[in-house]
């Protein structure tokens, strides 16, 4: 008979639910990772649609240092599970770009060339942004405890320019922030030196590669995934969890959970009731176009690995009024990482802000409708920064909110999660936690870290204290 | 265990953990975060290897034990005495 007991099940086999399995069943205990879709992954997970292979989230790991670099959180990744630099193969990017009316800041994986390149374009905040920088540099973002504040409050007690403001909040939001309008400051220094400090990078297959690495390591440390497994219901006595029960009915149990469905997702499985957790459901949700082309953009005279553009004003980060808000958003080209060799197919993708509640009121043919709509007015907004790259279209796939949420069970394809996060991982109920996205840590390096350190928290260093 | 044969196996445990690190010259004496780029979760992992190889516990409150080869040898010697 099939095991039904566990010292841990984990729900979800996304980049945290699979570090904190490799944590775990490499000191020996028993681990289970249940995961309802039929490819591990989650919000960064791929698919083949015709023949095309797409990603579904990955543009660019943050946090991308040089192998070997002392300190760093990908360094520290490769440590706790085991693996080396070899296994995520990752490739620096070329350059990338914030782009407003009338300034550009560029930023490649030095930092010293941001910095100068802030000084050049704003001299009068020259100084001003030197110290902001020392203030982050001196942070701890790592510490569980500390009060949230507000990043837009901090980072104009420093900078007196609102448009250098908005253009070194822009990348950091829509690469890692779950709040509307605001970041909390602790989340902001996390992302600073995850993207200006650190850098990007992304392995030749995509994000094929990391996802393999981790499925092999956590079959090698005698963890058991189960695929097109869902959790139903985690039933509690008290304050508890006895036992989980799966979509199929059959029944496990485990003396520890650790969930990385999200917060207000995991809290629905004990019975909590709707009401009481939709104030905490995360909004910001976006659109993304994945375009396959029939040549590189190098060979169109593009060769910035990610733009982050706005065209308004000022840059608003909230929940379009519209379908899709595209004043601002991203054009990657995974073309322009410096790769030994070239991507076996060209791409560009285009990314926007997108309203959930929207897209899901369309029935099929307006949802067929709104994306034939859209697509055309995204292409035309992000023309303004790079050459026109439509006749070179061979196959485009264009995804929504709805699809995020379908596909990854994020409630409002809210990429990001609850906009208060549980730094903690601690529930209510004490042999349950949460892990990746609602904890806090985002992307794909940050859904790691926190696999690592909620199993490190929860189940190793307890085990420990016995 | 002999003495150095301690210090063979914390080498090895660190030289998992921390494969980037070069541990050709680590001074037994000196504290091993003066040399080597370790942190709480390497330390964490030393501890946790010791007890998945070894079957060794090391309380928290003894972490500090382990801060130099020397003293990992005077703390660890009489737990794998028999190992
Ligand atoms: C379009 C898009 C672009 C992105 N671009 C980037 C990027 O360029 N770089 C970057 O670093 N990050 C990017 N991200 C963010 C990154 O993908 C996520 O932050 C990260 O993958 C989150 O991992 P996680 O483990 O926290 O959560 P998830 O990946 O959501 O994992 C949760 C898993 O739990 C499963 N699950 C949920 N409920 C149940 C249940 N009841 N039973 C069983 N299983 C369940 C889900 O199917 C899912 O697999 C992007 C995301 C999206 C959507």
């Amino acid at each position: 008979m099939a095991q039904t007991h566990y010292d841990v099940i984990i729900i979800g086999a996304g980049m945290s639910g699979m570090a904190a399995g490799i944590r775990l069943a490499y000191f020996d205990k028993s681990v289970c990772v249940l995961e309802r879709h039929y490819a591990a992954g989650g919000l960064n997970s791929f698919y083949a649609l015709d023949g095309h292979q797409f990603d579904v989230g990955l543009h660019a790991m943050t946090n991308y240092v040089r192998p070997g670099t002392r300190g760093a959180p990908l360094t520290k990744i490769f440590r706790q599970l085991r693996l080396t630099p070899e296994d995520f193969g990752l490739a620096p990017q070329h350059h990338s770009e914030v782009r407003f009316p009338g300034k550009t800041l560029r930023f490649n994986n030095d930092f010293r060339c941001f910095v100068q390149d802030v000084v050049d374009n704003f001299p009068a905040q020259a100084d001003h942004f030197v110290r902001l920088v020392k203030h982050i540099q001196e942070y701890d973002e790592l510490d569980l405890e500390a009060p949230p504040r507000s990043g837009r409050a901090v980072v104009s007690s420093f900078l007196s320019d609102p448009l250098l403001t908005d253009m070194i909040f822009c990348p950091l939001m829509i690469y890692g922030n779950a709040q509307e309008r605001d970041m909390e400051f602790g989340q902001f220094v996390v992302m600073f030196k995850s993207i200006f400090c650190e850098g990007l990078g992304r392995p030749r297959e995509g994000v094929r590669r990391i996802i393999t690495a981790l499925r092999r390591k956590l079959r090698e440390v005698g963890g058991t995934v189960r695929m097109k497994c869902g959790v139903q219901a985690l039933n509690a006595e008290g304050t508890r969890i006895t036992s989980v029960t799966l979509d199929t009915g059959e029944i496990l149990t485990a003396n520890t959970i650790l969930s990385s469905a999200g917060y207000v997702e995991t809290m629905r499985l004990c019975g909590t009731d709707h009401a009481t957790l939709a104030p905490m459901e995360g909004r910001l949700s976006f659109v993304e176009i994945i375009s396959i082309l029939d040549q590189p953009m190098k060979h169109l005279g593009h060769d910035a690995t990610i733009i982050f553009y706005n065209t308004g004003k000022e840059f608003h980060y909230e929940t379009p009024k519209n379908l899709v808000d595209a004043r601002s958003g991203v054009i990657c080209c995974p073309d322009n990482f410096l790769f030994d060799k070239p991507l076996p197919e060209s791409m560009i993708r285009l990314t926007c802000l997108a309203n959930f509640d929207g897209w899901n009121a369309l029935d099929e043919p307006a949802y067929l409708r709104a994306k034939t709509e859209w697509l055309p007015k995204i292409q035309q907004e992000v023309l303004h920064f790079i050459p026109d790259f439509r006749h070179h279209v061979v196959y485009t796939d264009f995804f929504t909110p709805r699809t995020i949420q379908k596909w990854t069970g994020h409630l409002n394809g809210a990429v990001y999660g609850a906009p208060e996060k549980l730094k903690t991982g601690k529930t209510p109920i004490e042999n349950l936690f949460i892990c990746g996205t609602d904890q806090g840590f985002l992307g794909i390096v940050g859904a790691m870290l926190s696999g690592i350190s909620m199993a490190n928290l929860h189940v190793l260093k307890r085990a420990h204290a016995r | 265990m002999t003495n150095d044969q301690i210090k063979h196996a914390v080498l090895q445990i660190i030289a998992v953990i921390a494969p980037d690190e070069d541990l050709s010259h680590v001074k037994s004496d000196v504290a091993l975060r003066d040399q080597l780029e370790l942190d709480s979760m390497d330390f964490l992992d030393i501890v946790m290897e010791l007890r998945k190889r070894y079957g060794v516990e090391v309380p928290e409150g003894d972490y500090g034990q382990l801060a130099s080869l020397d003293s990992c040898v005077i703390y660890l010697a009489p737990k794998l005495k028999d190992k």
